[in-house]
C-alpha cells in the first residue's frame, strides 16, 4: 500500500510526501532542505506517531477511511433513502458513538436473533421503558451487530421526536420515521425491518415502581399494519432499560408548560446537572421471540377489530412473560 | 385528441417553452398562448393572444377559437413576478375562477390540465414520510403560494364535478429546478452562505424543468384524468443539497428564523415565506407511484440528477468539491496515507 500511495502522492507534495524520510534526500529534487520543510517533516512524523499510537497498527487505513468519509460528507456525496435514512452517517458515526454504551456500559446480551428473518419485511414489537428511548437505539445496534445480514431496524417514533431540533434530524438520519400507518406500511411492503414500541410514552415515562409492567398496547395499529402487509410480528423483550434512568418522580406542571409528556426526576437527573443524563450501568438483555405469522390471514383481516385485539393481546402476553423469565434469569440489575 | 390548445401564462419562461414544445407536437394542431403581457421569449409555432385572465374576455377567446384543451400554467409562485402578493393572489385565484367559469360554459372544451404544486400538502412534523395524492395535508398551508394552490385546486375540483365530461388532470409538481429556471428556491441555493434552521434537516424533492414541460405535454396530449404528484425519484437532504452546491450552511435557531427571513426579504436576497420556511424545516416527500402507473410518465432526471444540472450551472461556493478533495489529498500526503480502496469516480467538478 505504501508503494502505490507514494506514486500517487508525489505529484502533489513533491519529495516531502514519502513515507520514509530517506527518499526525500534524493538530489533530483534540487535545492537543499529549508527550515519550513524540516518543520513540516517533523510535524508530519509527530502526527504519524500520534496516529499510530491511538489508532493501532492499521492507522493508515483508518485515517484514509476517515478522510474519505469526511470528504463524502462535506461534498454531499452520499445517498439517503426516501424517508431520510442515511446509512453512511448511521454506520460510521451514530452507531460508532453508541457502541461503547452498548458493549461496555450496558453489556447488552442478545437472544433469539435467529427469529429475525434473513430478508424481507418483519415488524418487531417491543416494550418501551427507561425515560429516554435508549431501548430503541440499543435494539437497532443489537440487530445490526448480531444479525448475519447486518440488517438495519427502522424505528417508528412519536410526532414529538420530529418537532424537536437536533433529535428530529438525527432520528430521520438514523432511520426513524413517524409512527403512522402510512409510513409503517410503506416500510414493511418494501421489505424493511420495522420496530415499534406500542406503549409509547405510557411505557417510557412510567414510574420505577411499575417497572416491567406492560402498559396498554395502543390501539393495535401495529397489528393492523402487519396484517395488511402480511409480514410476521417478532415480539421483543428488553430488560435493563428500566434501571438505566429509574423514573422516581415527574414534574407534571412544568412538563405541561414545556409541552413534553413528562419531566423526569431520577436518582441523578436534576441533582447532577447534565451529568445526570449519563444512564446507570444496568445489565441489558434483548430477546427476540418466535415470530407470529400473519400469512394465514388475508388483507381484510385488518378490518376485523376482534382479530386485531386478539393478536395484540397475544403479542403483549408473550412479551410480558418473556420479561418475567428474563428478570429471573438476569443475575443482577447492574 | 388535443387539437386546439390554450396555454395560459406564456409570457413567463416555462410557459413560453411549454407553448413552443406543444406547437412542435404533431398531435396538436394549434396552440394559443395567452397572458397579460407579451412574451419575452419566442413562442415558436404558437400564437399569442393578449388576455387578462381576470377578465371575462377569456371566454370570448375560448369560444372564437373553438379551444378543446386548456393548459393552465398561470399559477404564480413568486410575488415579485406578479408585482406584489395581492396581485399574485388575484392572478392565481380570480384568474383560475374566470378561466374555469369560461370553460364550464363552453361545450367544445374536452380537457383541462392544471399545473399545481406539492406545496398543497404543507410541511409539518406530523406528516407521513411520503404523501400520496389521496392524503390530506396534516397542516393546511395558511399563506402565500401554497394557499393559492390549495384554493386553485379547490376550484378545479368544483369544475370537474360540474363538467364530468371534461378530463381534468392536475399535476402537483415538486420544486422545479434546472440550469435555466429562476425560483425562490434557486435564489436560496445560490446565496454565498445558505441559512438553514438549526437542528432540522428537510427532505427535498425536485423536478427537472425539462421533466416538468414533458409531464405537462404528456398530460395534454394523452387521456389521464386525475391528480398526480410529479417529482424526480429519490430525495436530497437540505444539508446535502447545500453541500453539493459547495456552499457553507449557516444554521439559525428556529426562534430567530422569522426575523432573519424578514431581513433577507428586505435585502432582496431571498424570499422566505412562512410556508417555505416550514418546508425548509420539516421537508416533504411525495409518492409518485400513480405518476408512473396511471399517468404513464417517467421523469428523465432523478431528484439528485436534476439538482446536479442546477449545481453545475453555477459556480461552486467556498466549499467546492475541488477544494475539499485537495484538502483531503493534502492531509493524506502530509500523513503519508492513501486509501487504495477509494477508487470512487469523481462525481462533478
Amino acid at each position: 500500500m505504501a508503494d502505490s500511495s507514494e506514486a500517487k502522492v508525489i505529484p502533489i507534495r513533491g519529495h516531502h510526501a514519502g513515507a520514509n524520510a530517506g527518499s526525500s534526500e534524493v538530489p533530483d529534487a534540487g535545492a537543499a532542505h529549508s527550515i519550513p520543510d524540516t518543520l513540516r517533516d517533523t510535524a508530519g512524523a509527530l502526527a504519524k506517531g500520534i496516529a499510530s499510537r491511538f489508532l493501532g497498527d492499521d492507522w493508515q487505513g483508518k485515517v484514509a477511511a476517515g478522510l474519505a468519509f469526511t470528504r463524502r460528507r462535506l461534498t454531499g456525496d452520499y445517498q439517503v433513502d426516501d424517508l431520510g435514512f442515511d446509512p453512511d452517517l448511521t454506520e460510521n458515526v451514530l452507531m460508532a458513538l453508541l457502541r461503547p454504551l452498548y458493549q461496555s456500559w450496558f453489556r447488552v446480551e442478545v437472544r433469539g436473533i435467529e427469529n429475525i428473518p434473513e430478508v424481507g419485511g418483519a415488524l418487531i414489537v417491543a416494550n418501551h421503558s427507561g425515560t429516554l428511548p435508549l431501548d430503541g437505539l440499543m435494539t437497532h445496534l443489537a440487530v445490526h451487530d448480531t444479525h448475519p445480514n447486518r440488517r438495519h431496524v427502522r424505528m417508528l417514533g412519536a410526532d414529538l421526536v420530529f418537532r424537536m431540533p437536533f433529535i428530529s434530524e438525527l432520528a430521520r438520519k438514523g432511520g426513524t420515521t413517524l409512527a403512522c400507518n402510512e409510513d409503517a406500511e410503506r416500510l414493511l411492503t418494501s421489505g424493511e425491518l420495522v420496530a415499534v414500541f406500542p406503549e409509547g410514552y405510557k411505557g417510557l415515562g412510567k414510574p420505577f415502581s411499575e417497572r416491567y409492567k406492560l402498559q396498554r398496547f395502543g390501539r393495535g395499529g401495529f397489528v393492523a399494519a402487519a396484517l395488511r402487509t402480511g409480514v410476521p410480528i417478532v415480539p421483543c423483550s428488553i430488560v435493563g432499560a428500566e434501571e438505566a434512568y429509574p423514573l422516581l418522580g415527574n414534574v407534571e406542571p412544568l412538563a405541561r408548560l414545556l409541552g413534553v409528556p413528562y419531566l423526569p426526576i431520577t436518582p441523578t437527573l436534576p441533582w447532577l446537572g447534565p451529568l445526570g443524563l449519563i444512564p446507570l450501568p444496568s445489565k441489558w438483555i434483548i430477546a427476540f421471540g418466535e415470530p407470529v405469522s400473519t400469512e394465514a390471514y388475508d388483507s381484510d383481516a385488518a378490518e376485523d377489530p376482534m382479530l386485531v385485539f386478539d393478536l395484540t393481546d397475544q403479542v403483549r402476553e408473550t412479551i410480558q412473560h418473556t420479561l418475567y423469565a428474563l428478570l429471573l434469569d438476569r443475575p443482577d440489575a447492574f | 385528441m388535443a387539437r386546439v390548445v390554450l396555454v395560459t401564462g406564456v409570457s413567463r419562461d416555462l410557459g413560453s417553452r411549454f407553448a413552443r414544445l406543444l406547437a412542435a407536437d404533431p398531435a396538436v394542431d394549434r396552440v394559443l398562448g395567452v397572458d397579460v403581457v407579451p412574451p419575452r421569449h419566442d413562442l415558436g409555432g404558437a400564437e399569442f393572444v393578449r388576455v387578462d385572465l381576470r377578465s371575462p374576455v377569456v371566454s370570448r377567446v375560448l369560444a372564437r377559437e373553438e379551444v378543446d384543451t386548456v393548459a393552465h400554467l398561470n399559477v404564480i409562485s413568486t410575488p415579485q413576478h406578479a408585482g406584489g402578493r395581492a396581485t399574485m393572489k388575484e392572478i392565481n385565484v380570480i384568474g383560475t375562477m374566470q378561466l374555469l367559469a369560461a370553460c364550464q360554459r363552453l361545450p367544445s372544451v374536452r380537457k383541462v390540465v392544471v399545473k399545481s404544486s406539492t406545496t398543497v400538502y404543507g410541511a409539518s412534523p406530523d406528516d407521513p414520510a411520503m404523501f400520496t395524492e389521496d392524503m390530506e395535508p396534516r397542516s393546511s398551508p395558511q399563506s402565500g403560494f401554497a394557499k393559492d394552490a390549495v384554493e386553485v385546486e379547490g376550484y378545479v375540483r368544483g369544475f370537474a364535478r360540474r363538467r364530468p365530461d371534461v378530463a381534468v388532470t392536475t399535476l402537483r409538481f415538486a420544486n422545479v429546478i434546472g440550469s435555466r429556471v429562476r425560483t425562490p428556491m434557486t435564489r436560496y441555493f445560490t446565496m454565498p452562505v445558505v441559512p438553514t434552521v438549526l437542528g432540522f434537516d428537510a427532505r427535498l424533492q425536485f423536478t427537472h424543468e425539462d421533466d416538468l414541460l414533458e409531464a405537462l405535454r404528456h398530460a395534454t396530449v394523452s387521456q389521464a384524468p386525475g391528480t398526480f404528484n410529479i417529482a424526480g425519484d429519490g430525495i436530497l437532504m437540505l444539508s446535502q443539497a447545500i453541500r453539493r452546491m459547495g456552499r457553507p450552511a449557516a444554521p439559525v435557531p428556529a426562534f430567530a428564523v422569522a426575523t432573519f427571513g424578514q431581513a433577507f426579504r428586505a435585502a432582496r436576497l431571498a424570499d422566505f415565506t412562512p410556508e417555505q420556511l416550514s418546508y425548509l424545516t420539516y421537508g416533504r416527500g411525495v409518492d409518485t407511484t400513480r405518476m408512473r402507473e396511471e399517468l404513464g410518465f417517467k421523469p428523465t432526471y432523478t431528484t439528485a440528477e436534476a439538482f446536479e444540472t442546477f449545481a453545475s450551472a453555477h459556480e461552486p461556493g467556498l466549499m467546492s468539491d475541488e477544494r475539499i478533495r485537495n484538502a483531503e489529498d493534502g492531509i493524506a500526503a502530509f500523513l503519508g496515507v492513501r486509501d487504495a480502496s477509494e477508487g470512487v469516480p469523481q462525481r462533478h467538478g
